[in-house]
């Protein structure tokens, strides 16, 4: 018998954090132009010490100005997107829970589509505005969370393929309003349609929003690490975890409205980048097994390396081009769907 | 066909600590009604029944399928109000216990539940102590200890390191009691702990049953339709057919072979063994 300990979870914490550390130096160094480590270290270290007057040089400006905000988005987008899955897999109890396959994010960014042309209509003065697409985003997370949820339930039970293919269906749908949306509002600042179906993370937000979202971000997966003990009991069923002591609708409500939070937050800023909640989660719980106090931590270090990963990849394989992050995650992930899937059936 | 046993203590809606010390769990003419939807008619009606049971004794709540054992059994645990009537352990009505304070006094044995993802009998065990823990609840050097016992006293501490999908059904069910057990509660709840197990397994559990009732001084219920290991380990049998309590008391009185008959719609007889325990022997319709 061998309890978790809070020394074990911070050393497992820490050993992801410094893998995390070297992809985003690699992520870094990698890319159209090629930058040296010992550059890389000089003018990272002049950026932390203020002196960011020392880099002169052009790929100093393309390291600190864009390459590192755009690896930190990842890492931001991709931590939240891996927390959502792995809350939405205990909250519906279907290991084949994601953001992306129930057509959560798909309904962010609807939400986040409207959000930007309420925003266009209202005068509001600049720094409210840019809230209002994750504020929009969320809600419609929100909203389509709930309507598959419902759709998943039959006779008050969840039924996991009913779930499934509710939610593969509410996705196509908000994905056919997003086409509407686009189409009727050519010409305005909107960006285009693949951004929102496939995700990117090519079109940087404003240095205020990417604060906004990283607050969000830890206030959100606290919000949910406070249940992840109730959450192990909740993966039983929730009449078995009444009955070993968890408050089920307190968790339930703070669980759905945090991870809602947070697959609004990534998708206002990155778009519907698929499967990165569905992969890392279980990737997570082949490693360190299926405790949340645990896996919540792990998932949201994890994600953000898989989404650095895959996002250094989409912006290097077809350089000087790009392809959208989300067409590198669905490669892998897809696939990685069936097999889950095939498994499960057998 | 007799009544129902009646307490002699009068409904209350008090919720303070009252009553008997030697009384742990009182159900005092609790029913329940299942309604598709208010206007209608109700699909299930469980009529007001009592009973009291003590410390160290072990209820049978015997009955076939639909008789309202499942229901009686959701009562008692706190998970439906009763529509009249309470249900109090230690003099506090159990539905109006918070969750965990809940979790704290009793614990329920339910038919095999589905894991999600394969987890180790030993993290299955420590969920037991979840309604003892706060914050984050790491298990503490107690709560381990805890387990350890819960596991050997139902002789499966060999298991503690297996996964839970791969022990057998008999396994898994002394496994599930022994979460229970680490819940280290007064009152402990089986619903058809027998189902699925074989002869030999139903003995074991039963006999482990009777012995933790009597060193741990667990009120134990049992919902079952076993009719010759009720006769043979239950102190006190609780009888029930479509929804009505017909009898209450020991298994030498309720085991009668007309009743029997009538409540299980099987010839059957009824003889006394040496040792006072009645059993039951069905035959042919022909």
């Amino acid at each position: 018998m061998r309890p978790l300990t809070l020394g074990r979870l911070l050393l497992r914490c820490t050993i992801l954090g410094l893998i995390l550390f070297v992809v985003v130096v690699i992520a870094l160094k990698l890319g159209a132009v090629q930058v040296s480590l010992y550059g890389l270290g000089r003018d990272l270290i002049r950026v932390l010490l203020h002196q960011s007057a020392g880099i002169s040089t052009d790929y100093g400006v393309i390291v600190v100005d864009i390459r590192l905000p755009r690896i930190l988005l990842a890492v931001v987008v991709g931590a939240s997107l891996s927390v959502a899955g792995t809350s939405f897999q205990a909250l519906l109890r279907n290991p084949l829970a994601d953001p992306y396959v129930l057509g959560i994010s798909s309904g962010a960014a609807v939400g986040s589509i409207i959000a930007l042309m309420v925003e266009n209509q209202l005068s509001i003065s600049p720094e409210f505005a840019g809230l209002i697409t994750p504020f929009g985003a969320f809600i419609g997370a929100a909203v389509t969370i709930a309507a598959v949820y419902f759709l998943g339930r039959r006779d008050g039970q969840m039924e996991s393929t009913t779930l499934l293919l509710g939610g593969i269906i509410t996705a196509s749908f908000l994905s056919a309003i997003i086409m509407f949306l686009m189409s009727t509002l050519s010409g305005s600042n909107l960006r285009g349609a693949s951004y929102w179906m496939m995700g990117s993370l090519s079109s940087l937000p404003p240095s205020s929003l990417l604060y906004f979202i990283g607050i969000g971000f830890i206030i959100a997966a606290g919000a949910i690490y406070t249940t992840s003990s109730d959450l192990n009991l909740l993966l039983a069923g929730e009449k078995e975890a009444m009955h070993l002591g968890v408050d089920v609708p307190r968790v339930r409500i703070v669980v759905y409205l945090a991870a809602s939070i947070l697959t609004g937050l990534a998708v206002s800023v990155s778009g519907a980048i698929g499967y990165v909640g569905l992969l890392v989660p279980h990737a997570m719980r082949m490693i360190f097994g299926s405790d949340h106090r645990m896996l919540i931590p792990a998932s949201a270090l994890g994600g953000a390396i898989a989404l650095v990963i895959a996002d250094t990849l989409a912006r290097t394989v077809v350089a000087p081009s790009e392809l959208p992050v989300g067409a590198v995650t669905a490669m892998v992930g897809a696939p990685f769907f069936i097999y889950l899937l095939r498994r499960r059936l057998a | 066909m007799s009544t129902p046993l009646r307490t002699p203590m009068p409904n209350s809606s008090s919720d303070q600590p009252r009553g008997n010390p030697d009384v742990r769990l009182s159900v005092e003419q609790a029913s329940y009604v299942y309604a598709a939807n208010p206007s209608q008619a109700p699909l299930f009606t469980l009529e007001a029944l009592s009973f009291q049971a003590k410390p160290g004794d072990i209820v049978s709540v015997l009955g076939p399928n639909a008789s309202g054992k499942s229901t009686l059994l959701n009562l008692i645990s706190g998970a439906l109000a009763p529509l009249s009537g309470r249900v109090f352990l230690n003099g506090f009505a159990t539905h109006d216990l918070p969750p965990k304070v809940r979790a704290q006094r009793i614990a329920l044995v339910q038919q095999e539940s589905r894991l999600l993802f394969p987890s180790r009998v030993w993290e299955f065990i420590l969920q037991g102590r979840h309604a003892h823990g706060h914050g984050l609840r790491f298990e503490s050097e107690d709560d381990a200890t805890i387990a350890n016992n819960a596991l050997a006293q139902v002789g499966a501490s060999h298991l503690a390191d297996r996964w839970m999908d791969k022990i057998s059904g008999g396994e898994k069910q002394r496994v599930i009691l022994a979460r229970a057990l680490a819940q280290q509660p007064l009152l402990l709840l089986l619903d058809e702990p027998t189902l699925h197990l074989d002869i030999g397994a139903q003995v074991d559990l039963l006999e482990s049953l009777r012995r933790l009732a009597a060193e741990n001084r667990y009120t134990v219920i049992v919902v079952t339709h076993e009719l010759n290991l009720t006769g043979e380990y239950a102190d006190q049998v609780v009888l029930l057919q479509k929804g009505k309590c017909l009898r209450v008391g020991p298994p030498a009185t309720v085991f009668q072979r007309d009743l029997l008959e009538h409540v299980f719609q099987a010839p059957l007889t009824v003889e006394m063994t040496s040792s006072g325990r009645p059993r039951v022997t069905l035959f042919n319709k022909e």
